[in-house]
């Protein structure tokens, strides 16, 4: 399985901070990404067609092309406004 | 037994901070500090014109305390510093709250100077937070990022 977590505006878009998906199909953070914007046109403008779309996997920055294996935790978020 | 903090010096944390208290701390035990700098961030009342009743802030719980501690070991690795801290608060803040603490100690004070810069220009742009701001009628806006921050983070040139 893939964890995956939802921060901010994301979280409240898409109604959910975290899920788990099947592992099995998912190369790359692409291809998550692929799979989640399917579910429609909210996921598709949240994620996939987000040009400020922030990946994390396993706690470290990430890009589409960023590789995943069973187990890891996925983060989508938008760029960070802390400080 | 409790687990012991992997990051000592920084602290995401829900309560607030005292500067002194944490400055005396810092120093504690280092006898060749010269110079101890302190950024301290607080909550404003009014942000795009608009005025805020509530922030709020959200974070990535291990994420988080991993970027700081990367961004403190940056400026460590670029300047001769003693010691350096970060604390920064999450959940709800009023106006006039405070947000984040960055102090730093070296022996002169421009590495001190520099080093606070650095690390606050890079937490900015790079520790996973979010603001959500809440007006007085209620309504609420997420921050957005600005350009003005990542242009002061390319300051650094790395």
């Amino acid at each position: 399985m893939l964890d995956i977590l939802y921060f901010a505006n994301f979280r409240e878009v898409l109604g959910q901070g975290q899920e788990q998906l099947p592992s099995d199909n998912f190369k790359t953070v692409d291809c998550v990404l692929n799979a989640l914007g399917e579910r429609g046109e909210q996921w598709k403008m949240a994620l996939v067609e987000n040009q400020n779309l922030q990946i994390a996997v396993n706690h470290n920055v990430a890009t589409r092309t960023t590789a995943v294996k069973p187990g890891d935790e996925i983060a989508f978020f938008p760029p960070v406004t802390g400080g | 037994m409790t687990k012991e903090n992997p990051y000592p010096y920084i602290r995401v944390q829900k309560e607030d901070f005292d500067l002194s208290t944490e400055v005396k701390q810092l120093r504690a035990g280092h006898k060749d500090i010269g110079a101890v700098v302190s950024f301290v961030g607080t909550v404003r009342d009014i942000n795009e014109g608009d005025d805020i009743s509530v922030l709020e802030l959200e974070h990535y719980p291990g994420m988080t305390e991993k970027a700081l501690e990367k961004i403190r070991q940056k400026a460590h690795n670029r300047w001769p510093l003693q010691s350096s801290l970060i604390i920064h608060r999450i959940g709800e803040m009023k106006p006039c709250d405070q947000i984040v603490l960055v102090a730093v100690t070296s022996k002169h004070r421009e590495a001190a100077f520099n080093a606070a810069h650095y690390i606050m220009d890079y937490l900015k742009t790079n520790a996973p937070f979010w603001k959500k701001e809440t007006f007085p009628d209620g309504a609420t806006r997420w921050v957005d990022a600005r350009v003005s921050d990542k242009e002061a983070e390319s300051r650094w040139n790395v």
